[in-house]
């Protein structure tokens, strides 16, 4: 008898698809035995009986039915005889009853389906590229079912004479291969929660339609859900059709952001000769159950871009043309040349700055080297420009840098807060479950000055959207939790058991300066408005908190982190599925970078460097003293450097030149110092101040883990070798050496097994755990030996929950007279940050360049319409880009993306930071927007593509 | 950038600001950035937080 209603992994070492069962699993308390051809399995009450069949390791034939859709039962392949019913039921849509007798294979259901698959092949071309190919499943489900003969004849390939539709730069439509079983457009709403797909037409005229024009230009937002779901080979990925099938599968995870998709990487050959077929969400991954976006599934293509450095390379100095030289001369020159700047400057003359696209194998050796060979701490990472403030408000508020839950929580929450995110464009896979649990009932309300996607959209209708000014987030959260306090709408309860500080925060949140009425006027949120809004999170059952870098990116953005602490705590949503302060965080490894002691004043696990017993760990580990004192964060060391007392530096796979603010201030900090060495897959802007080049591996040729937003350790795993012949880990490690502190590991896991016996909550890792578990949340310890999806449970990391009078203090930018627009900044689905990877691929269809986003009155008085060329100036700085008048827009606020060094984004953000982290605040510049001369942005944009692009080796 | 950390506890009375100023700077900042901070505070730069300059004699 067979329990276990989970699909097996593939044969290892050769190409399998993953096991569909064909119907999505059930939650059930009741089970349900079943004999199945007779074999007997008990599942769980309700789960139908193709599943099963499945699980008893019998396929009953299917088409329409795939486990990540809801029955259709449409394509009559998969009907069955059960014993004391009428008629032969479809499968897919029967479910299990206790003691059903169930057979699928009696002469009249084979009778049955050999003439519905005669039917279906009488409209299917008979030269099926795809059922030669092997990515079509009619010829091989002809061959299954027995229709040998073709008794209607040769079809009319319906609608063979219409377009193939090719203008998906990843994907093509042939609609004569479709045979409208309609798993992509089941897959385009279910799944990915677009509704962009539907069936036109009837009988032999239906077809499966993007809204009546081609893919590109309709709503598709070409997550490939459609393409993944199609049994035909009618949706193909164009890789797929050029290649032909992988031959091979390799388990990785996503190198984008933050939520970490788990992907079957499914490729050809072997080695150096390994060629990527395709990239297949992997349904056993925790983080996307299956599903991906366009930037996972089909923008790798950057790996193997032309732009791609593989050889080490050096100059003396910045103005002088690369050098390519050996791997020993790349490596001896960044040592002494580190070495010589602490001889005549002192130790803390240089540090390290880490990289949240890099593995955590690969971050902790930076932190070491940092903390150990040069023997200081200005080690810091690019979590600072983004989540530091999550950092430091989640610790001193639950004890812990880091979110609450997993992402499948969301599936319980009645109410979701949103917070500054954009999800459907920076983390669509969670969006996708986000909407689909709105289309359960959900109700989400929207805190964000943009009407973004989840405001309004198919199935989706916020129950409000606020549109908070910039920089008033601290006054907006305040008055959430006010009108709660005073309302009498908090759990009294919870605080007393749980929480610390509770009567002076309850009369603190209580003043009146903290109403809704008070803040109106900062806020721009009417008091009613942001009182029902309060009502509704407070006397949900289950409400959650999610928010981005439209939190954290802020003067006052830990404070923000620890007023959207302070109102999960009063209203009890702490603890349980469903509720939390959930950070969605940037990069697929910020939180690893994070976790693996990346700050200047931290030790991996978030230990501060202060503390003599943890200090003593490493000291003993290492056998070198370490500094008890914090070292320089990012902007202190361009701070430093223009000082003079900060001279080389060590940057791994960040690119600060373009993403760090006020660009200016960064580059003349770079250009001052004496030794800049960069290791990245590109000459990125960095590498134009830098004097040894040390070309990075991509996620493809990585061994290691990444940990995502929900605390999910996952494996990475190389699908080819390092294209450059060296592990990015053994680089960092090999610079050490040559320092005079060896850091010897025979490979990865053996970092990873450093790790979990220095740091506490990753005392259970290994990747040999990993391999048999899939993947872990930290902490992974004896307690919880197989990792916390939710955490606080009972009591918080910290004890007590500290609840901390947030007060309100305004950012000191201004807008006046000279530049009364408030900038904003974000990102766009097709694109990725500084855009190194992303812009190297057929994404930039979609986004060729940065927008600025202007609401249609600011737009009207300064003569600005859509498609124009506008400079948008603050007062450090100006760049040119094109406007578009966007409705999504408050009056008084602009918005756009940095994904485009040409555009320069960062140009105009100013030094304003987080008080407590320096974390900068992005999100909040004055500007001034006016119609700019077209021919001047011709002339910079050319200049600064000659001076960008990277130059070629030598 | 302390002038910043001042202005979020200016809430607090003196003694506790100042404190709480003293402790935020040993925990994250660096030692030549607070040697800056005292070499300013003892110059009797007036563009800092009076609790800053106290807490960066309190160093």
């Amino acid at each position: 008898m067979t329990t276990l209603d989970q699909p097996a992994l593939g044969e290892p070492g050769g190409y399998a698809p993953e096991p569909d069962l064909g119907t999505p699993p059930v939650a059930s308390q009741a089970d349900a035995t079943v004999t199945i051809d007779g074999r007997q399995v008990t599942v769980p009450a309700g789960t139908s009986v193709m599943r099963a069949a499945a699980v008893a390791g019998i396929d009953v034939p299917k088409l329409c039915a795939t486990d990540s859709l809801k029955a259709f039962g449409s394509c009559r392949m998969c009907l069955v005889e059960v014993d004391g019913a009428r008629g032969t039921p479809a499968s897919c849509t029967t479910p299990c009853a206790d003691g059903m007798v169930v057979s699928t294979q009696t002469e009249q259901v084979q009778r049955l389906r050999r003439n519905v698959m005669e039917l279906y092949l009488s409209d299917h071309p008979a030269d099926c590229q795809g059922c030669a190919r092997g990515s079509c499943e009619m010829q091989a489900m002809a061959v299954t079912v027995g229709a040998v003969e073709a008794r209607y004849g040769n079809g009319r390939d319906h609608l063979a004479e219409s377009s193939y539709d090719a203008s998906n730069p990843y994907f093509d439509y042939d609609p004569a291969a479709c045979i409208v079983c309609s798993r992509c457009v089941r897959a385009c709403g279910e799944v990915q929660g677009t509704f962009a797909l539907t069936v036109e037409g009837r009988g032999f005229d239906s077809r499966i339609t993007p809204g009546g024009t081609d893919f590109l230009s309709s709503e598709c937002v070409s997550c490939g859900a459609c393409v993944q779901a199609c049994p035909t080979s009618a949706l193909q990925e164009k890789s797929l059709i050029e290649l032909g099938m992988p031959t091979r599968v390799v388990d990785t995870t996503c190198a984008y952001c933050g939520v970490g998709c788990s992907f079957r990487a499914e490729v050809q050959g072997t080695g150096e000769d390994t060629q990527v077929v395709r990239m297949m969400p992997a349904k056993t991954g925790g983080a996307n159950e299956g599903h991906s976006c366009v930037k996972g599934r089909f923008a790798y293509g950057y790996t193997n871009h032309p732009d791609r450095q593989l050889h080490p390379m050096v100059r003396d100095s910045i103005d002088d043309e690369w050098r390519v030289v050996s791997w020993e001369e790349a490596v001896a020159k960044a040592a002494d040349g580190f070495s010589a700047i602490q001889r005549d400057h002192g130790v803390g003359a240089i540090g390290g700055i880490s990289s949240s696209r890099c593995t955590n194998e690969e971050v902790y050796v930076v932190q070491k080297m940092v903390r150990a060979a040069f023997g200081n701490n200005n080690v810091d990472t690019c979590a600072r420009v983004c989540h530091s403030p999550t950092g430091y408000g989640l610790n001193q508020t639950f004890g812990t840098s880091a979110g609450t839950q997993d992402f499948k929580s969301v599936e319980q929450a009645d109410v979701v807060l949103l917070i500054g995110a954009n999800p459907t464009d920076a983390h669509p896979v969670f969006a996708s479950r986000l909407k689909r649990r709105l289309r359960q009932g959900a109700q989400i309300v929207v805190a964000d000055p943009r009407r973004i996607d989840l405001v309004h959209g198919p199935h989706v209708e916020a129950a409000a959207h606020l549109p908070v000014l910039p920089g008033s987030n601290v006054a907006f959260v305040n008055a959430m939790a006010h009108t709660v306090v005073t309302e009498g709408l908090h759990d009294e309860a919870f605080l007393r058991e749980r929480c610390e500080n509770v009567d002076s925060y309850l009369a603190f949140i209580a003043r009146p300066e903290n109403s809704p009425e008070a803040t109106e006027e900062v806020t721009g949120i009417p008091a009613e408005q942001l009182r029902a809004a309060a009502r509704l999170y407070a006397e949900a059952p289950n409400a959650a908190i999610y928010y981005g870098l439209g939190v954290t990116e802020h003067s006052q953005g830990s404070t923000m982190v620890m007023g959207m602490a302070n109102l999960a705590m009063i209203t009890g949503n702490i603890g349980r599925e469903g509720v939390g302060v959930n950070p969605l965080r940037g990069q697929n490894n910020v939180q690893g970078s994070c976790d693996m002691g990346s700050f200047p004043h931290e030790l991996p696990g978030y230990r501060h460097i202060s503390r003599p017993e943890v200090r003593a760990i490493y000291e003993d580990l290492w056998g070198r003293t370490l500094d008890p004192e914090p070292g320089l964060r990012i902007p202190n060391m361009f701070d430093s450097a223009l000082a003079g007392t900060f001279r080389g530096l060590y940057v791994q796979g960040e690119d600060i030149a373009q993403s760090d603010p006020n660009t200016q201030h960064v580059e003349a900090a770079l250009r001052s110092m004496d030794l800049v060495v960069v290791q990245d897959l590109f000459l990125n802007e960095t590498a134009r101040f830098a004097h040894v080049f040390l070309p990075g591996t991509s996620f493809l040729e990585k061994d290691g883990t990444f940990t995502n937003a929900e605390r999910r350790i996952n494996r990475v795993r190389p699908a080819l070798p390092p294209r450059q012949g060296k592990d990015e880990w053994q680089i960092t490690c090999d610079i050490a050496a040559a320092m005079g502190f060896p850091m010897p590991y025979a490979g990865a896991h053996e970092i990873m097994d450093e790790i979990a016996a220095t740091t506490p909550t990753f005392a259970g890792v290994s990747f040999a755990r990993l391999d048999a578990e899939g993947s872990m949340q930290w902490p992974v310890t004896d307690a919880a030996p197989h990792g916390t999806p939710t955490m606080h449970v009972g009591e918080f990391v910290r004890g007590k929950g500290n609840l901390v009078e947030t007060v309100y203090v305004p950012t000191t930018e201004r807008t006046n007279r000279r530049f009364p627009l408030v900038l904003t900044t974000g990102r766009i689905l097709s694109q990725y940050n500084v855009g190194a990877q992303t812009r190297r691929t057929a994404n930039q269809t979609w986004h060729p360049e940065d927008i600025l986003e202007i609401h249609p009155a600011d737009a009207h008085v300064r003569g600005i319409s859509t498609g124009d060329l506008v400079e948008l100036s603050s007062r450090v700085g100006s760049t040119t880009l094109r406007a578009e008048v966007s409705e999504r827009m408050p009056a008084g606020v602009v918005y756009t993306t940095f994904h485009h060094p040409v555009t320069g984004a960062n140009v105009v953000t100013t030094e304003n930071s987080d008080w407590a982290t320096n974390c900068p605040e992005y999100k909040v510049t004055a500007v001034e927007v006016g119609v700019a001369n077209a021919r001047g942005l011709t002339d910079a944009e050319a200049a600064a593509r000659d001076e960008r692009e990277p130059a070629g080796r030598s | 950038m302390g002038n910043d950390i001042a202005r979020q506890l200016a809430h607090l009375d003196e003694e506790e600001a100042v404190t709480r100023i003293v402790a935020h700077l040993d925990r994250f900042w660096d030692p030549r950035m607070r040697r800056t901070l005292q070499a300013l505070a003892a110059a009797g730069d007036d563009t800092l937080d009076p609790r800053l300059a106290a807490a960066a004699r309190r160093l």
